[in-house]
This record gives C-alpha cells, structure tokens and sequence, in this order.
C-alpha cells in the first residue's frame, strides 16, 4: 500500500462513520470485559437489528474509557452530541436502543463534565475508548500511521531522533530516561552483523498498575506505529513485543494489530512501498517480575534465564545477541506517532520544565473512581486524588499514596500540593515509576504496607545477588516480626541497616530499589513501626517531642 | 589503517593502552581488561567469591565491590572494564562494611557450621569471613532444612554448604561443554539442580570429570569418603586448562 492509497482508506472510513445517525460504543477492555460487555454489545445489535434501524446505527466494541469503576461503560454519539451510559446491564439494552431517537436515560447517565473526564488531557489514551482496536481502519481513520508516513517520507532518521530529543520525552518505564538520548546512542552504534533491534517493554508487573494493558487492549496499533518510527529512527530492522502471558485480551489483540498491520504493508518488508522494513514478534513473559528490567528482558527474549546481568554494556550497545536493542516501554511508544505528527514544540508545550508531556495514571484502592487517567506532568496531587479520583469514599481520610510499585514509596499528606513530576515524587521518597497509584486511607496500617511489597520483592528477587536473595527474606522476617508486635528497637536498626546494604549493592534495580517501600514509610510514618516495638515507648516520646520539625505526622 | 599518516585523531579509535587509579598507585592496563585483573596484576588485592579464574565473571557475589570516584554507584571489580583516567577506590569503610554483611548473609542464609564441615581449614567462604574480621553472626539464622544428593559414585552435594556463587554451572557448561548444572527457583529457593531437577547420579551427561567439585568455594561439592576437614580441593588445574585451551 502507498501512502496515498492510506489516505484514501482513512476518507472512505471517515465517511461510513459519518453516514451513521448513532454510533454506540461499548467498552470490551479488560475491566468492562469482565462484566461481559461483550455480551451487551451483541445484544444491543441485535436489538438494533429487530427494530430495522441497523443502517442508521453502527455498534462497536471500543478501548478502555478510563473509569473501571463504573462499568461496564456505553457512550452513544449521535449528530453532535454525546451520551455516557455507566453500569449497563443485560436488562438495560431495550430502554438504550430505546433512547436512542428520545431523551438520556437519567438513571444510567454518566456526565461527561464531571472532573474525572474534564480534567484529564489525552495523548496516550486519545483513541482509547474511541476507536475499535481491533479493526485497524478505525486507526487510519483518526489519522493512524500518518506520522510514519511522515517519518518515513519528509524525515532522517537523525531528524526523527532530533525530534523526539527536543521534545523533551522521557522514558515512561519508571525511570524517566530521556528517550531521545537513548534513541541517539542507539542510532549511534554500529550494527552487530548488521543488526539492531527494537523491543517494547511490556511486561508490566507493577501490583495495581494496569496503564499498559489498557493502551494495548485499546490500541494496539499505536504502539506497533511508535515502535516503527523507533526502528526507522535507529536503523533496526526486526522488533520484539516483550508481553507478560497473564495479558491474554492484550496478546490476542495485538497478535491481530501485527496481521493486519503486515496486510496493509504498514509493517514487513518495504514498508509503505518505501526501502525501510520492520518485522515484529511477540513474545510472552512467563510470570517473573523481575524480566521487566532490561537485562533480564534481553535474556528471557534470548531464551535464558531471566536474570540481570550487571550494566554497563547498557543494552543500546550490547542488548540482543549483543546487538545494539533499544528497549522501551509502551506508554513511551504510544507518545511517539503523536510527537511526530504535531511536532516537538507542542509535546514540550505541556508540562513542566524537566517532565514533559502526560503522564497515564491507574487509580486503585481506596478512591471513588477507580480507573485510568491522563493528565499532564505537573499536576498536583490534590488534584488527582480528590479532584479526578473524587476523593476517599465512605467519608474517610486520605492517607497516604503509593506510587511506584514495589520500587517506589508511600507519599503522604503533606506533599498534596506537590507537583507531579519525576524529581518532585522522588524527592518526596518515591519514584514516578510505571504509573501505579494505589490511595490508602486512615484504616491502612503502613508496617502492612511495607510487609507486603517486601513480600512481593522477596518472591520476586531472581536470586542471582546474595543481597538481594538473602536480605530480602531477612527484611521480610524482621517486618513480620515487628507486625506481630514481637519486635524490639534492634530489630528495626537492622532493618535499617538491611535497606542500606540492599539498596547500595544489589545487581539490578529490583534489589536496589527493593528496600523504598520500607524507607518511606520509616520516612513519614516511623511513629507505626515504633508503636508496634516492645520497646518503642521511650523513642515514640522523643520523636513526640520532635513532631512537625522533620515532617512527621 | 586506511590513512598513510597516522595522526592522534585518527589513531584515538585504536588505542588499546589505558592508564587508570587504583588506590591511590598509577597503573597502566589494556582497554579490555576488567578492574579485578588489573588490581592483580599489581599486587593489589580485592576480595573475590563468585569469580574464578578461567571462567566468564558473573558479578553476582557482591563481595568485590569497589567504589569509581565521581560515581556513587558501587561497580563489581569482576565485570567492570577499566577506562582512562579511571579512579578506583578498593577499600573504605563503606566496602569494608558492605563485605562483611554479604558475607554474613552467607553465613545466615544456609547451614555453615564449619566444625562439621569436610571442608573445615581449606574453604574459601571460611577464609573470606576471616580476612574480613568476621567473629560473630548478628543476623538471625535461616537455616533451611535441605536434602544431601549423594546419589553420584565419587561425589556428593550438600545443599546446606552451598553459596549459589554457580561455578559449578558455568565450568560445566563452559569448560566441560556437558552443562550438567543450573540453577532452579527464584530468590531465596534458588537451589543448583541437576540436569533437569534429577538426582546428580542419574543425570545422563554428567562424564564424572570433577572439575565442579574441585572449583567448588564450599563444602557444597565433596568427593565422598571424606571425613571433616579431609576435603583437599585442587582448582588449579582450571587457569591452565583455560590458557592451554585458547593458546591450541
């Protein structure tokens, strides 16, 4: 296929949609899924059917519309307007067709000015929820590929490395990476044997994260793009999605993305008719959390254990096979076709001044709407939790946030006015990380906390670093200790003391960071492990003395 | 070279010679060589576990951590290639403290008793915790109860002795080319299985040869008919077998 004969599959798309009065979109992504809304969506077309106005009504089944918590989600878009439906059930469909040509079912109406969908602002997940991600027409028609055209026929490679570069995007993997200095080393090492390759870290493990999952169960087809602006870019020709097997929706639909993408000529050999080729694979991760880090990825992908090795050589110089692999993960992917389309000056317009563009949030816990947000770096915490998330339900009091994951830390009241950015949530002792937001409110006991994310680490830890494998068991046992209230205050030195070594002089960044959750919460909520020690009275009395002069509540 | 004049520029892509720090002794180095080697070449010691000679490093013990001036990272001597100007730092308070809670950890993950051990006296897990001042265990003990293959003729594996340094695996795989051992499970279950998880005497490809046993830091790997502290070990046939190997 030629670029010009995309365009005109876009035009002809664009028009059977705007031939239809109504267009009714169904949430099939996991959460809605599983509260069968695919069952809905057939039996609203078959209802559609029986009432004989099936040519004027186009029902689809769309991506993730972000607020999991009150699924399954319909939105009805009919001449202009637009109608959000929440819990839809079996029973409701008659009185949906119904409304159809009357008035809004109020019972069901989910208003779309409601802080929740007003203050997001989408780049990531512009499509989700809006196009049909198993149908790759549905992509071409909002303008998909369009920016690979444009990579592929008016860019360099170096001129799409140098766009991605000032558009100050960093790696939305965790650490924040500046995407651009990555995709230059990488373009900047010679080939092995002539070859380089792409891969897309996919293996999201993070517990209560689910932002990559909903971005490739609702549009595939924009990471598949990002990644083949990266392989241009960098000069690779072969790819690899790198997907943890408990994703099955996701898998299915991206398996179908690459088929159809290969069909179309958008993926393959010659893409586009142009000399640039890219062929992709997937492969499924088996369960470890720890093949997230990069290394561990590379090695997994080659078929081995999926273990660290020790950086450098960083992949960008010695990845696959010992080739130069650029390693990125999905939401950073699905920020590449945009960027490119409208340019760097408008992705560096958003945000603040070292984190730019969005940033994709799942909401989980002990907030009113669970789900998936985007909203733009620098937004403040407040604003997310009380204004987005609406707040604590059954009229509890905020807590704390945990952001990051096992990596990351427990952020606590006093930083609700702080700006979202990567240097802000690490200064306030957590990390940015994938995107995970789990609130805890009053009820949480934050020793609780610290317990099970150790937990986590210590199944987790691949065992190859004596820190890691040993230190996390041993900080597990003493936090288990403490929980039961048979700790005394040596107990807590160790541990202490534990974090620092783990975190010092582990291999990989799963050890290095294993010991966060704990010093985060030694941070801010010291005052919880010190109530549960045997012997924790005479330091609880002087920390008393000292309150509010280090933060502590 | 392609130029008929060399000229410093053209020549900065093949210099091979670096000229580097290690604590506070200018030495100089081939660009390929890692930390580890250099220091030993120049009579400086770093303490070492998981490495061995004539096997590929893995930087997985922890124990030779040094510290690069200008980094606050920590980098494994054994797999960490030297650089100009580099300015290595081998001792401080801070490694010598690390060492020693590694090293405890060891001694707390798995049974090492070493009163009873048949490797008493000539065990390198031993001597680490003695040269680095070792004289009590503050960490509690885990001791996990683990079963002893003594299914194989001549040898015997003691999983309680065991460090998971996997030189075992890697002169099995790297220089006896039968790949006899690896590792299973995850974190703190790691345990070294034989072929896949069967007992060392049924394992079809092992060819006896001992080499593992005879790398073997610990007690972990015996020869059987050994009674305690009677395990004299003999590794090192493995440098010379490396060099005679590349050199022919």
């Amino acid at each position: 296929m030629t670029p010009e004969e995309l365009g005109k599959l876009a035009a002809k798309e664009q028009k059977a949609r705007s031939a239809c009065k109504h267009r009714v979109n169904v949430c099939c992504a996991a959460g809605c899924a599983s509260m069968n809304s695919d069952k809905i969506k057939d039996d609203l077309q078959s209802a559609i059917k029986e009432k004989g106005i099936a040519d004027q009504v186009q029902v689809r089944s769309v991506g993730c519309m972000g607020l999991c918590a009150a699924g399954p989600l319909v939105s009805i878009e009919s001449e202009g307007k637009s109608v959000m439906y929440k819990g839809v059930t079996d029973g409701d469909v008659s009185e949906v067709v119904e409304s159809l040509e009357g008035k809004p079912i109020e019972r069901l109406n989910l208003p779309t000015d409601m802080p929740f969908f007003a203050r997001q602002e989408k780049i990531v997940l512009e499509n989700c929820g809006v196009i049909d991600p198993e149908r790759i027409e549905d992509y071409i028609a909002v303008g998909g590929y369009a920016a690979l055209i444009k990579a592929l026929t008016e860019m360099t490679p170096a001129g799409v490395v140098g766009e991605i570069t000032r558009s100050g995007l960093r790696g939305r993997g965790g650490a924040g990476y500046p995407t651009g200095l990555k995709w230059g080393t990488v373009a900047k090492s010679p080939a092995r044997e002539g070859r380089k390759y792409i891969v897309c870290n996919a293996d999201e493990g993070d517990p209560g994260a689910f932002m990559d999952r909903s971005v490739l169960e609702s549009d595939p087809h924009r990471v598949l793009e990002g990644m083949a602006i990266a392989a241009y870019a960098v000069g690779a020709t072969h790819g690899f999605l790198y997907v943890r097997a408990e994703y099955p929706l996701a898998i299915k639909r991206l398996k179908r993305a690459i088929s159809q993408a290969q069909k179309i000529g958008v993926l393959g050999a010659n893409i586009l008719s142009t000399t640039f080729s890219f062929n992709l694979e997937i492969r499924l991760g088996a369960g470890a959390f720890v093949c997230g880090e990069e290394t561990a990825l590379i090695a997994s992908i080659e078929g081995n254990r999926g273990q660290p090795r020790p950086r450098p050589p960083y992949p960008a110089e010695f990845g696959l096979w010992g080739c130069p692999t650029l390693i990125n993960n999905v939401e950073t992917f699905a920020n590449i076709a945009p960027i490119v389309d409208r340019g760097f000056r408008w992705f560096a317009s958003i945000g603040t001044d070292k984190s730019k563009g969005t940033k994709v949030f799942a909401l989980a816990g002990k907030i009113e709407n669970t789900g998936l947000v985007e909203v733009p770096m620098g937004i403040k915490l407040r604003d997310i939790i009380e204004d987005i998330g609406g707040g604590i339900p059954d009229g509890g009091k905020f807590k704390a946030v945990q952001t990051g994951g096992p990596s990351g830390g427990c952020i606590p009241k006093q930083y609700m006015d702080m700006p979202i950015d990567y240097e802000s949530v690490k200064e306030a002792g957590s990390i940015m990380g994938s995107g995970g937001m789990i609130v805890m409110d009053e009820s949480s006991s934050m020793v609780d906390v610290a317990k099970y994310f150790m937990e986590f680490c210590k199944s987790e830890s691949c065992g190859k670093c004596v820190p890691c494998r040993v230190g996390t068991a041993q900080m597990y046992d003493l936090l288990e200790k403490i929980h039961k209230g048979e700790g005394a205050s040596d107990d807590l030195a160790m541990l202490e003391s534990l974090c620092e070594l783990v975190s010092q002089t582990s291999l990989c960044g799963l050890g290095q960071t294993a010991p966060n959750p704990v010093l985060s919460t030694l941070r801010y909520f010291r005052h919880e492990y010190l109530e549960l020690l045997r012997d924790g009275q005479k330091e609880l009395a002087a920390a008393g003395a000292d309150k509010g002069k280090d933060g502590a509540v | 070279m392609t130029t008929m004049t060399a000229s410093p520029s053209s020549a900065a892509h093949d210099i091979q010679v670096v000229t580097l720090k290690i604590d506070d002794q200018e030495v100089s180095a081939s660009r390929n060589q890692t930390i580890l080697q250099v220091a030993a070449e120049n009579q400086i010691e770093i303490p070492t576990l998981c490495f061995m000679p004539g096997l590929k490093p893995m930087g997985s013990c922890r124990i030779c951590l040094v510290e690069l001036a200008g980094s606050p990272r920590l980098f494994a001597a054994c797999v960490t290639r030297v650089s100009e100007g580099m300015t290595v730092i081998t001792d401080s308070p801070r490694l010598r403290k690390y060492r020693k809670q590694i090293v405890e950890l060891l001694f707390v993950e798995r049974n090492h008793v070493c009163s009873v051990c048949v490797s008493n006296g000539r065990c390198e897990l031993q001597a680490l915790a003695v040269k680095l001042g070792i004289t009590h265990i503050t960490q509690p003990y885990r001791y996990d109860k683990m079963v002893v293959d003594s299914s194989h003729d001549l040898f015997r594996l003691d999983h309680n002795r065991c460090v998971l340094c996997t030189r075992c695996v890697r002169v099995c795989d790297q220089i006896e080319g039968a790949h006899v051992w690896d590792v299973a499970g995850r974190g703190i279950d790691c345990r070294i299985t034989a072929d896949l998880n069967l007992p060392w005497g049924d394992s079809d490809v092992c060819t006896s040869c001992g080499k593992c046993v005879h790398i073997c830091p610990t007690g972990a790997l015996t020869e059987k008919g050994t009674a305690v502290a009677e395990m004299r070990k003999q590794p090192d046939f493995l440098p010379y077998l490396t060099i005679m190997r590349e050199n022919h």
